[in-house]
């Protein structure tokens, strides 16, 4: 489904990704972590074409996202995005966050994008919100909804970066709780995290990622029980320490 | 100072038909209104295109804006309005610079020259505003509209310039007053403005004192009026929590 070889990227002189390659099958469940810096935001934004690359390619469903002639919008309207900082549009009802793009960029009708996003609300458990603005939700609350717009589009796969890091202890496993039940329907997803218990649970595989390189591409139960670098053993010891 | 006030003056007739003075000032502040409303069309239309353009990933429009802001914000006012009208015709056709200048009333080709020249260059700053306005959605806005497959276009109108709006009514605002005020240069081109108006009748009646009272009166009430309705339009548009993202 997602194919990345042998990616570089440079900003200016400095290297954020270097040779990056892996794959992440249909229905799989790839978890990517590693310290601050290390280029895993940046990896995963590569995926959709929000950051360009200079060297590699990145395959999507058969779409080379590097490629001039590629269309990259209608690429990036069937791979789902959730950031770290939400990115709710502030200026919008919920319901319009969440028929927005399905409007202007599926051509669904009106109703027909309601609908949808009400129905994917309810999933998320906050039909009550509706009508709400997003300044007006948590947090966790504003995630959830931002999960249901990227699921209005009927997305192939789902990239998440960091969905959890800017989120209050309490907020966190409300969101978690979503992805989990997305990886258990099958959803193909990327999930740059550094919450290890989510990837115990669903993850397939672990990537570790430190200075721009993959380090380690193991399947979970390998990378936790075994991890081959002794950066990720490292990591994994401080991160699961306490 | 020993001076008599005269205020019964604008009730005075002109001696031109039944016209009284005060009728003057309301023709003139006509004109200014008139004026001023068709320059902040240009200004913002254009000014809104420029500040997007600032804001582009290619480096040629932003370029091009950027050189359209300096030229325009660093030649003062008063020059820019005697290029537009007693310059710019000279380089048209000839059909149009006779049309310009004999055919159109002299009032007609006036208020031309003053609403372009005044909409140019208010649109300079407008556009600065808007640059502004847009720079200061965090990023992930942006980014987040592309990732749903909004298209260039798409992402501006939809999701950037609304938030940026928003966030520069009050600079806008006085912009907009300043077009009210700025318009008085018409009176230099001999369009019969709310300014002209005001020296006329102080000419005429030797009044001056309460002709210069009344114009700062209504440019006063008038500019008055129109930040409350700015107020009212920041308060209507108003959105739970957006200056607070815009923060972020």
């Amino acid at each position: 489904m997602i194919s990345i070889q042998n990616v570089s990227k440079w900003y200016g002189d400095f290297q954020v990704l270097s040779d990056c390659s892996t794959e992440v099958q249909k229905g799989e469940v790839v978890v990517v972590c590693g310290p601050s810096g290390s280029g895993k935001s940046t990896l995963i934004k590569c995926v959709n074409g929000l950051e360009p690359f200079q060297a590699g390619t990145i395959v999507v469903n058969g779409t080379s996202v590097g490629a001039p002639k590629t269309d990259l919008p209608k690429l990036r309207s069937r791979v789902g995005m959730v950031f770290q900082h939400f990115e709710l549009f502030p200026h919008l009802s919920i319901t319009d966050n969440l028929t927005l793009a399905q409007r202007k960029v599926l051509g669904r009708k009106e109703d027909e994008a309601r609908t949808k996003g009400l129905a994917l609300l309810d999933r998320v458990g906050l039909s009550a919100h509706a009508a709400k603005f997003p300044g007006q939700l948590s947090g966790g609350q504003q995630q959830r909804v931002a999960i249901a717009r990227a699921l209005a589009m009927d997305p192939i796969a789902m990239l998440f970066d960091e969905p959890t890091s800017a989120l209050d202890p309490e907020m966190i496993n409300e969101v978690l709780d979503v992805m989990v039940e997305l990886a258990r329907e099958g959803m193909t997803m990327m999930v740059v995290t550094h919450e290890m218990g989510f990837a115990r649970k669903v993850a397939n595989r672990v990537i570790f990622m430190d200075r721009g390189a993959i380090v380690e591409d193991a399947a979970k139960d390998e990378f936790f029980g075994s991890p081959r670098s002794e950066r990720a053993q490292a990591f994994l010891s401080k991160i699961l320490s306490h | 100072m020993n001076y008599n006030w005269d205020w019964s003056v604008f009730f005075k007739s002109t001696g031109i038909g039944s016209e009284i003075y005060l009728d003057w000032f309301i023709a003139g502040l006509g004109w200014t209104i008139a004026l001023s409303l068709s320059a902040w069309v240009i200004a913002l239309l254009l000014g809104t295109v420029l500040g997007v353009m600032r804001t582009l990933p290619g480096r040629f429009a932003a370029r091009a804006a950027t050189v359209y802001v300096e030229l325009f914000r660093n030649v003062p006012l008063l020059v820019q309005l005697f290029i537009w009208y007693f310059i710019v015709p000279d380089w048209l056709p000839e059909k149009i610079e006779l049309w310009f200048k004999q055919d159109l009333h002299p009032a007609t080709s006036a208020f031309i020259s003053v609403t372009v020249c005044l909409g140019l260059f208010t649109a300079a700053r407008v556009c600065e505003q808007v640059r502004t306005g847009i720079q200061a959605l965090p990023r992930g806005q942006s980014m987040a509209a592309y990732a749903l497959g909004l298209r260039l276009p798409q992402v501006y109108r939809k999701v950037l310039l609304p938030q940026a709006f928003r966030i520069i009514i009050p600079p806008l605002t006085s912009e907009f007053l300043n077009v009210f005020k700025n318009s008085s240069v018409a009176s230099l081109i001999g369009l019969m403005e709310l300014l002209a108006q005001t020296k006329q009748t102080a000419e005429f009646t030797a009044n001056l004192f309460e002709a210069f009272t009344l114009a700062t009166v209504i440019y006063f009430v008038l500019n008055m009026g129109l930040m409350l309705v700015m107020r009212t339009v920041e308060k209507r548009v108003r959105v739970p929590g957006l200056i607070a993202l815009g923060g972020k």
